[in-house]
């Protein structure tokens, strides 16, 4: 009797919070992005502005919601969706503390490459049902830059794999008592770092919406809620990756003193903020020069990686 | 790779910066004094009327905001009987400033205007008149004037020559 109700506190818990995390998140890259270009951002609504997804929300729920009459209808409903659900799939095998984590899979790290894989058919059936040139081609980016990326993603964390020994996000976290991936597997850990910013098409990645190239990509012709999923899913992938660092990379929820979601949240949190950083500093990549970067550099690195790692992990132990 | 290192590295340090905005409804902007906002009618020092209702401000007025009626007191000094500015039409161009031979119609620094309703920004006499004599002190049009008012003869203002005997011979 007590297990299921446990659990089921837990899958709301971790869905409430991700959700309110991600909101929020809106309002904190506002903040940093200003106080990063010498301004004070969002702060009237409420304490510090902090009241200001509240509004967005309010704004964005009271707005028509239209759907162009040339759009590929049912697709063009579908599309939003697939990005929240799978990112919200993959948010069930984080493990946020020994105790709370909603589904403790063998494959946990499978599982979450899976879906951030599906997550790009969002983006690639958004572009492709709004019958508009512009988010057509941002469709395409996205599908070219997704597939791109995934392959040394995936590659990136084979290293951590096998000095864990496990898919199991538990595991992994558990092998880092000792001493975090991110040493050992420092280029790992870069690797899996350009890929996740790739992954979540957040800048200097953002080719497939690229607002001064092609109005706003594969979300042109989106608004209203339907938009804001796509505007949430971002936020939640964002969230995610910096999660999958903090697990893979950086002990997860280790840490001494502290209770362990504190620290949890505490690494995702930073890793959350140097994404905003990205984003405050650095230009985006021309399309080719991304292409060239994923396939001729990071690709046999993270080889390189595998092979570096799978050598020395046989030769020790 | 490194230039990109430094760039970020050169971004996050601009947290510790001084910010740039104002907070605008707490802190205010400085607005120059001679900055074009809400128009005012300015008296003079001994707290008559500038306006000598000429109508020159709203001939030169290029969207026709002005309205006003002139006419006469006891004395002979000319002076509004109505004064009416739309300010929902106002540009605030200042041409009305520049043409006003007495210095009473004047632009302030002030832009705080707003309003939920249009009737609200027209505004009156009584709302445009001010109780001292604004950017110009000191002036005051009918002391200098040669024109004849009560209390004041021809050949009586500053700097003023008696009036010449044209039927004189007499130098």
């Amino acid at each position: 009797m007590r297990e299921p109700v446990r659990s089921i506190v837990i899958i709301i818990g971790v869905l409430f919070g991700s959700l309110t995390i991600s909101a929020f998140l809106i309002w904190l890259e506002r903040r940093l992005l200003a106080l990063w270009q010498d301004r004070y951002g969002p702060n009237r609504v409420g304490p510090f502005g902090l009241l200001q997804p509240l509004a967005d929300m309010i704004k964005i729920f009271t707005k028509e919601d239209w759907i162009p009459p040339f759009a590929d209808k049912t697709v063009f409903v579908i599309a939003p969706a697939v990005i929240m659900v799978t990112v919200l799939m993959s948010f069930a095998v984080v493990p946020f503390t020994p105790a709370i984590q909603v589904v403790n899979l063998n494959i946990g790290l499978l599982f979450f490459l899976a879906m951030s894989s599906m997550g790009v058919y969002s983006v690639v059936l958004a572009g492709w049902s709004s019958n508009n040139k512009y988010s057509l081609l941002g469709g395409l980016r996205a599908a070219a830059q997704m597939l791109s990326y995934e392959v040394f993603m995936g590659l990136s964390l084979m290293g951590v794999v096998l000095m864990a020994g496990s898919f199991d996000l538990r595991r992994i976290v558990e092998a880092q008592r000792h001493l975090w991936f991110c040493v050992p597997q420092v280029l790992g850990f870069l690797l899996f770092l350009i890929a996740g910013i790739a992954e979540t098409r957040r800048l200097p990645f953002d080719l497939p919406e690229a607002e001064s190239e092609l109005v706003a990509g594969y979300h042109t012709e989106y608004s209203g809620m339907k938009f804001g999923m796509f505007f949430v899913g971002e936020y939640l992938g964002v969230t995610l990756i910096s999660a999958m660092i903090a697990t893979l990379f950086f002990g997860g929820w280790l840490g001494p003193g502290l209770p362990p979601i504190v620290w949890f949240l505490l690494k995702t949190f930073v890793f959350i903020c140097f994404f905003i950083l990205l984003r405050a500093a650095l230009p985006r990549p021309r399309y080719d020069q991304l292409m060239a970067y994923g396939w001729k550099v990071m690709l046999p690195l993270a080889l390189l990686n595998l092979l570096v790692t799978g050598a020395i992990v046989l030769a020790t132990g | 790779m490194i230039s990109l290192l430094r760039s970020l590295f050169y971004v996050f340090l601009h947290l510790f910066r001084k910010r740039e905005t104002i907070q605008y409804p707490e802190q205010k902007a400085y607005l120059a004094p001679r900055s074009r906002g809400r128009i005012i009618l300015s008296r003079d020092p001994d707290g008559g009327e500038r306006c000598v209702a000429c109508y020159l401000c709203a001939a030169v007025c290029p969207v026709d905001c002005i309205a006003l009626q002139a006419t006469e007191d006891e004395q002979g000094r000319r002076y509004p009987d109505f004064f009416r500015i739309n300010f929902s039409r106002c540009i605030f161009c200042g041409f009305c400033e520049d043409a006003c031979p007495t210095y009473a119609i004047q632009l302030t620094p002030d832009c705080e205007m707003g309003e939920y309703k249009r009737d609200k920004l027209v505004y009156e006499k009584e709302d445009l008149l001010i109780s001292g004599p604004g950017k110009y002190p000191g002036y005051n049009f009918y002391r200098v004037s040669g024109l004849k008012i009560g209390g004041k003869d021809k050949g009586a203002a500053e700097n003023e020559q008696p009036p010449v005997d044209l039927r004189s011979l007499l130098p």
